[in-house]
């Protein structure tokens, strides 16, 4: 069996001594013996280190690791610089708690203050906090961010992605608000439909840039609408796109959240990602999670703190703003890693590949058959339709090691090409494409 | 220290990408803000981390007994098993036949931790442990509505709680009664019977409890409840004093919240990724959030969304590869590797205690679980000594502090958790500067109030941050374009 307890048998006994106790089982003595296992736990007998790396090996090699990935809806496989994947290992890092002791946590605290920094910054809002746990969790709060007495609907546009609907509506049959779905109209949210449906109970309406089909919003049109109504805009952004779509502050987003994964996190089937999220100033103390502000010591030196800790549950309980605790901070620091690795012109180097890429892939795929469904502008996504089959392209695919898009039905495909997809890849998955047969 | 936009040059860069191979393409509408990020040499990215990280500490820095936090050492071969390039770079989203091995381990994941807490299924979607509470009120929440008893309104919750579960509670929608902790923070079984009624939709309970103590009155506590039509919420926050002894699932609890970055050993990340798998009794499992894996015999496993899902609370399959490290964690210790590690958790905390208790005072006599809480009122009041006084001298001696003012019931309190990976010369030696501070601080208690003095700053402003927030740098106007 395997072990990380660090006593020998004979120190276990020499403590139990000065405890005037001769076994271990004597420290449970409290327990009522009706509750206690009888018999052990029905597990397999412990392993050692080699024999444990040995059967998760087995495990990871049971998966299928794409040489050519096309596909995103939500987890993108992006370029990960190297000293991206070796700061996050430090130890101090990656074994330390939540920087509550700040003096010994300067670090980590300056690492989150300089995170904010950058979202603010990407992101044109004035406030952030230190993440939360991922893209659609952050959608979930800031919309019960945007609730008051008076206003409390959701309104979601239904081209956002299906699972980040999915997550506000868990949310919401927690908190009790209501959500609505604005329909969808030629890949876009119909701006008419909002219109309509807006009431006085408006709280906030999401949407994504781009958007679920990949496609561009007009996002100042629909916060112009929103703001009409007296409801909040929240945007749920790319951080790639970012870099270089009109930032959520031009657009007139109250509060920008989205999926912190691309910068620079593994798609690692899903998690750990992180959520990230900013406001304007004036709805910068609604934000739920830890915030990292700037004081000095009693020296008078430059240091940092958890601070607005008043809206927190350590602090207020039942009261508290949510019940977020742990963040994904090591995910945080991973993304801030990234921009500073990137820098301004690598990250929008980086968005406009994405960018050049997808629509030189939707250009050779309507050549192979396949056109686009939607006329508007895309950024790294978009959706095909046509006659060949999307289980029969994806098959094909797959046979060459290429992971093809998203299928949404018979016929349709939701794909995406980031800068990590050569034109040579793009040109073999056409040529793969026409030999489908419809 | 330099903030990192103090440092760098105008144009000074990293060679990342190649040149783009295709036509350059992208939308019409453009941001009209400079993005101003930092514009550095891989070197000094790296340096400037690196003087980040000797200003941080975590486990491998020194002695960490932050209670209720479960600060052991989390085992390097975990981080490998999570590198391992067949979990690392997969889609969320790909087809199942290609993912396998992915949904094997969720798989084995659940039957393990199932077996060590008494649960029939578990999700793995929550991606932290007040996740995990919000996602298991939300299975209460859905049982009674199936059932349309909706008149159940109100979750228990006893004043030594964490502070998440009424926070949790709260997100789902429940009105919180707060009912008062017996002295030893064990539930009052007068007050519970007073508390519980038809309008009760659960009790949310720790055990062992926040001050260390393992309530053995649970099986009457847990009847209580359910002779009153709700259910038993279990906060899996205190599972490394029981793990192998004794199980949720047995004490009469529903559903269950586990803490893999706790008891399972995965790194905390400086308070971030967790994982807060949600485990329940047959009767809740249909309300599970996200998918479930199941395995057709002997061959393929599957996805599937549990009938009657209370939807989703995150993406995809929440924190994966957290959950990689906590199996491989499993997978090591075993049958008698659970139990052992829980026995030797609940050894180092009596023995600590027992080096400590002719000079500090226990808020509670007798044998504890993992960990036990000190109370400082009598020095607070003698000297003017707090709990944060003691707590801030210990900085200097390079130990991370107790947990401090918590629980709420005990005051000026130090809960200190030391866990199994500690060996006895390290419970010894803090033992000996926590009685070296003690003899300071009747020396000298003005000494007390100055400390830390060796760390990289010293005793923060915290007022002055919360009421004047500064919460990002300002780049000096002249880089404004």
């Amino acid at each position: 069996m395997g072990s990380y307890v660090a006593n020998t048998e004979k120190q276990q006994k020499e403590m139990l001594e000065a405890l005037g106790l001769s076994t271990l089982d004597e420290l449970f003595s409290e327990i009522p013996g009706e509750v206690k296992i009888k018999g052990g736990l029905n597990l397999p007998e412990g392993l050692s280190e080699m024999e444990t790396i040995g059967r998760l090996q087995e495990m990871a090699d049971k998966n299928k690791v794409f040489r050519t990935m096309l596909r995103g809806a939500g987890a993108y496989r992006h370029y990960i610089p190297s000293i991206v994947k070796s700061i996050p290992a430090k130890e101090e890092f990656l074994t330390a708690y939540t920087p509550y002791q700040a003096e010994i946590s300067q670090g980590i605290l300056q690492s989150i203050f300089e995170y904010q920094t950058m979202l603010c910054e990407l992101t044109g809002m004035d406030v952030s906090n230190a993440c939360v746990y991922d893209g659609a969790t952050a959608a979930a709060e800031a919309a019960a961010m945007c609730r008051d007495r008076k206003r409390s609907v959701v309104y979601l546009s239904a081209t956002s992605h299906p699972q980040v609907i999915e997550v506000v509506k868990t949310y919401c049959f927690g908190n009790g608000m209501e959500v609505k779905i604005v329909p969808e109209k030629d890949g876009h949210t119909d701006r008419d439909a909002l219109a309509e449906m807006l009431s006085a109970q408006a709280a906030c309406f999401y949407v994504q840039q781009p958007n679920f089909y990949g496609q561009i919003e007009d996002c100042s049109a629909l916060s112009e609408l929103i703001h009409g109504s007296g409801a909040k805009f929240i945007m749920g952004i790319n951080p790639i796109a970012a870099a270089i779509l009109p930032t959520p502050a031009e657009c007139g987003a109250d509060i920008a959240v989205g999926e912190g994964q691309p910068l620079g996190m593994p798609l690692g089937f899903g998690g750990p990602y992180m959520g990230f999220m900013t406001a304007s100033s004036s709805m910068g103390r609604k934000l739920p999670g830890r915030i990292v502000g700037e004081t000095t010591d009693v020296d008078g030196k430059r240091g940092y703190v958890l601070t607005l800790q008043a809206r927190e549950q350590h602090i207020r309980r039942e009261k508290a703003s949510s019940n977020i605790c742990s963040n994904e901070a090591l995910c945080a620091l991973t993304a801030s890693v990234y921009l500073a690795a990137m820098g301004a012109d690598g990250l929008k180097d980086a968005a406009v590949q994405c960018s050049s890429k997808a629509h030189y892939l939707a250009e050779q795929l309507s050549v192979a058959g396949l056109r686009c469904k939607y006329d508007g502008e895309f950024f790294h996504e978009f959706v095909t339709t046509g006659e060949k089959k999307a289980a029969d392209i994806l098959a094909a695919l797959e046979k060459e090691g290429i992971l093809g898009g998203l299928p949404l039905s018979e016929h349709e495909i939701l794909w995406c090409a980031t800068e990590l997809n050569t034109k040579k890849e793009l040109d073999r998955t056409a040529e793969i494409v026409k030999e489908v047969r419809s | 220290m330099e903030l990192i936009f103090e440092k760098g040059a105008q144009g000074r860069k990293l060679s990342l990408l190649p040149k783009c191979d295709v036509p350059e393409k992208k939308p019409g509408c453009e941001r009209q803000k400079a993005l101003r990020l930092p514009q550095l040499s891989e070197n000094e990215v790296s340096r400037h981390y690196t003087a980040l990280s000797k200003r941080a500490h975590g486990v491998n820095d020194g002695f960490y007994p932050l209670g209720s936090c479960t600060m052991k050492y989390n085992p390097k071969v975990n981080d490998e098993a999570a590198g391992l390039k067949g979990f690392t770079d997969i889609h969320p989203l790909q087809p199942e036949h290609t993912v396998q091995g992915a949904l094997e381990l969720l798989n084995l994941a659940e039957k393990s931790f199932c077996e060590i807490t008494g649960m029939d299924a578990m999700s793995f979607e929550p991606a932290a442990g007040a996740h995990g509470e919000f996602a298991g009120l939300l299975l209460i929440k859905a049982y009674h509505k199936k059932r349309g008893d909706e008149k159940r309104t109100k979750i228990i919750v006893p004043d030594s709680a964490h502070g998440t579960n009424p926070a949790s509670a709260t997100m789902a929608g429940y009105e919180v009664v707060s009912i008062a902790s017996r002295e030893d923070g064990c539930v009052d079984l007068e007050a519970l019977k007073a508390a519980v009624g038809e309008d009760t939709a659960g009790l949310m309970l720790t055990n062992p409890n926040t001050v260390g103590l393992f309530d053995k009155n649970i099986l009457e506590i847990t009847k209580i409840v359910h002779e009153a039509g709700g259910l038993c919420y279990y906060d899996g926050a205190n599972l490394n004093a029981v793990m192998g002894v004794v199980r949720p699932g047995d004490m009469g609890f529903d559903v269950i919240h586990l803490n893999l970055h706790k008891t399972f050993s995965t790194p905390h990340g400086g308070g971030g990724p967790g994982s807060g798998p949600v485990g329940c009794k047959n009767i809740l499992a249909e309300f599970l959030p996200g998918e479930q894996t199941s395995q057709d015999g002997e061959e393929n496993y599957h996805l599937f969304r549990p009938e009657n899902s209370i939807g989703r609370l995150r993406m995809f399959h929440g924190n994966f590869l957290v959950v990689v490290r906590a199996l491989s964690y499993v997978l090591t210790l075993g049958r008698e590797g659970v139990p052992e590690a829980a026995k030797n958790a609940v050894l180092n905390a009596n023995y600590l205690k027992h080096l400590l208790k002719d000079d500090y005072h226990m808020a509670f006599d007798g044998l504890c679980m993992h960990e036990f809480v000190m109370s400082l009122e009598d020095l607070k009041n003698e000297l003017d000594v707090s709990a944060l006084d003691i707590a801030k001298a210990l900085l200097d001696y390079g130990i991370h502090p107790p947990t401090m003012y918590f629980p709420l019931i005990v005051h000026e309190a130090l809960m200190i958790e030391p866990t199994e990976t500690e060996p006895k010369e390290t419970l010894e030696e803090a033992a000996r500067v926590f009685k070296q501070i003690l003899k300071d601080a009747k020396a000298n208690p003005q000494m007390l109030h100055e400390a830390p003095t060796t760390t990289p700053v010293r005793r923060l402003d915290e007022v002055t941050a919360a009421r004047k927030p500064v919460l990002r740098y300002a780049f000096a106007e002249a880089t404004e374009e």
